[in-house]
């Protein structure tokens, strides 16, 4: 299955991630932004960060979680290549997250994400192979 | 996903064209565009995002669109909305955007391009030294959150009093650079943390240092009054809030996403996320997004500073005879509480201008006062290989638009699909041969910012002329380009 695909827009960025459960969903939309970010071949999942997050409802907790990762990422001059999502339901996520700090003489910093919006946001099962999940996120870049 | 949007335009005049008003919609839109213009908006979803933005309590007149208007994420880029206060009028973050206040800045010099030609590259490079650019860059400016919290306070006036710029410098920026009512405890810890490394940085993406030539003047009258002649080095600077305007932006939304709740306003699109201005939510966004606003000022004012400094020293000038004055400064995202005419009654009204330049006319008492004869500079960035212009506001445009028009040339291709036609080296080398000298970053910048995927800047600025919301009085084209 694809984890998933870059979508047009005009001024922004967006992409359409998959996932079997609301868990592999998260980790693949963190996983696709990140790889529009940089190159993750060249990211050592070496330094980890615990998440922990709460929110109204499954589509607001996607946001959140996007949005905690550029935080991290922003504040802390880290570039992030694997996730995990210990614990999800609809409201709640625990995740730990891997990568290092950016190093301009190995990374090269392919896009700057400003934020994951809400616009046309929706958790919704796939027209892919049965009970698979799908969401469209677009970026402000 | 880009699907072709298939309802009903109805033409007003040859610049505009109503939507009408559908279930919903609490008043119609109004798309400031031309006939040629109006066939890339149906290629995507712009119109409904004019329409949606007709959904928000309290607004007033028409949900309206500039004629750069394209394809954003809840609000349309190009959007101009007035809410009534009064009335349960609403804020909403996502009307101003996460960069809060970007905005350009136009400086004047005495100088020609014989001055400057054979230093060209030399000017480019040191520009890149004095002034951090890139993405996540960090800047020269090391001070303590304490410190932060008096810049988002404080503005253009904070940088004025370390010793960035001049004091007349702040009357030539819109709100004087430092907006009224800005409250720095109601910006969280993780802006704050963002925000403090990263002032004075020019930041990636769409923003710009450019050096251009004055090409041709359409107003003596006024360009006089601005000093603009032809033939003459402006200098244009395009930037932003940076992580700290993103990071207060994404915490109201979410704080919006309850008020929403809770005042039980029904949207369609998440992304409008709003409170009434009035409420405790719709005030502490405000308080914020006048800090982020603030910051902006101050940002741009710090890298004037060093663009004056870089000149001074490469081309062995005083600041007397590089003559670098601040022509205005103007912001593209913001919100402001502002006074108008509606249906012959004063109001005060919300106007959110996502991506549109406030345009003030002859004699508004919020013009400074050297300009108050002709109008507010209105200033307006093109793409990197065509051109740019210096407008002004109109009093047509305060009766129809909030006074306001538009900000830029607007996309018309994604960044992808540019990535996919458009080649960064060579972009570089065909606009070298036209005398351009561009330095960025990433040739992959340069590719998605390239000049054909953007609407054609000069078709945009007529509109906005012939449409009487602005006037023309200038247009530069660009010599010397940095890209972060």
């Amino acid at each position: 299955m694809k984890k998933f695909e870059v979508i047009e827009h005009t001024a922004d960025m967006g992409i359409k991630a998959y996932g079997k459960d609301l868990a592999e969903l998260f980790i693949n939309a963190a996983y696709g932004m990140a790889s529009l970010i940089t190159d993750l071949e060249k990211v050592n999942p070496k330094d980890s960060e615990d998440i922990s997050l709460e929110a109204e409802n499954k589509e607001e907790l996607l946001v959140s979680w996007l949005n905690e990762i550029i935080y991290l990422s922003a504040s802390q001059s880290m570039l992030f290549s694997k996730f995990e999502v210990s614990e999800i339901d609809e409201r709640r996520l625990k995740a730990k997250i891997f990568g290092e700090e950016l190093d301009i003489t190995r990374h090269q910093i392919e896009t700057e994400f400003k934020a994951a919006t809400y616009h046309r946001l929706k958790i919704s099962n796939s027209t892919l192979p049965e009970g698979v999940l799908q969401a469209e996120i677009i970026f402000d870049i | 996903m880009a699907e072709e949007w298939k309802g009903v335009f109805e033409k007003i005049d040859d610049y505009r064209w109503l939507l009408p008003k559908k279930e919903g919609m609490r008043v119609p839109g109004l798309i400031y565009t031309n006939e040629k213009m109006l066939q890339h908006l149906r290629m995507d979803r712009t119109p409904v995002q004019v329409a949606n933005v007709a959904y928000l309590p309290g607004i007033v007149d028409k949900s309206m669109a500039m004629p750069d208007i394209h394809w954003g994420y809840g609000f349309p880029i190009g959007g101009v909305a007035g809410m009534d206060v009064a009335s349960g009028g609403v804020i909403s973050p996502g009307g101003v955007g996460y960069d809060i206040n970007c905005g350009v800045r136009l400086l004047r010099t005495n100088l020609k391009e014989k001055d400057v030609r054979p230093k060209l590259h030399d000017l480019i490079s040191a520009l890149f030294v004095a002034i951090p650019s890139g993405v996540g860059s960090k800047g020269r400016i090391k001070i303590s959150t304490q410190e932060v919290m008096e810049v988002l306070e404080k503005g253009s006036q904070w940088a004025i009093k370390k010793g960035y710029g001049l004091a007349e410098d702040a009357l030539h920026t819109e709100e004087k650079g430092s907006m009224e009512g800005a409250d720095a405890t109601k910006v969280g810890q993780r802006a704050l943390e963002r925000g403090r490394p990263q002032l004075g940085t020019l930041g990636a993406g769409n923003h710009f240092l450019e050096i251009q030539i004055v090409e041709e003047i359409y107003d003596e009258e006024i360009a006089r009054v601005f000093d603009i002649f032809p033939g003459q080095i402006t200098v244009m600077i395009h930037t932003g809030s940076r992580g700290l305007g993103y990071q207060i932006c994404d915490d109201y939304l979410r704080v919006m996403g309850n008020a929403v709740r809770k005042y039980n306003i029904s949207l369609p699109d998440r992304q409008l996320a709003c409170a009434p201005v009035k409420s405790e939510e719709g005030q502490n966004y405000l308080k914020a997004m006048k800090c982020a606003a603030n910051y902006a000022w101050a940002n741009r004012q710090c890298i004037m500073h060093w663009t004056r400094e870089t000149f001074e020293r490469v081309l062995k000038v005083g600041p007397k005879d590089l003559g670098m004055v601040l022509i205005y400064d103007v912001a593209h995202n913001i919100a402001k509480i502002e006074d108008h005419l509606v249906e012959g009654k004063k109001r005060t009204l919300c106007i959110h201008r996502k991506g549109a330049t406030r345009a003030f006319p002859v004699g508004h008492p919020d013009v400074p006062e050297d300009y108050k004869g002709v109008g507010q500079p209105v200033i307006i960035p093109g793409t990197m290989g065509s051109a740019s212009y210096v407008l002004v506001g109109t009093e047509r445009a305060m009766q129809e638009t909030w006074g306001s028009t538009c900000h830029g040339a607007g996309r018309v291709m994604s960044r992808t699909k540019a990535l996919h036609m458009i080649r960064g080296e060579q972009l570089q080398r065909e606009l070298g041969e036209k005398g351009i000298v561009i330095r960025a970053k990433g040739y992959k910048t340069l590719a998605e910012e390239a000049p054909s995927a953007y609407k054609d800047v000069n078709e945009v600025v007529d509109v906005c002329h012939n449409a009487g919301i602005s006037k023309k009085v200038a247009r530069m084209r660009p010599i010397g380009v940095m890209k972060g």
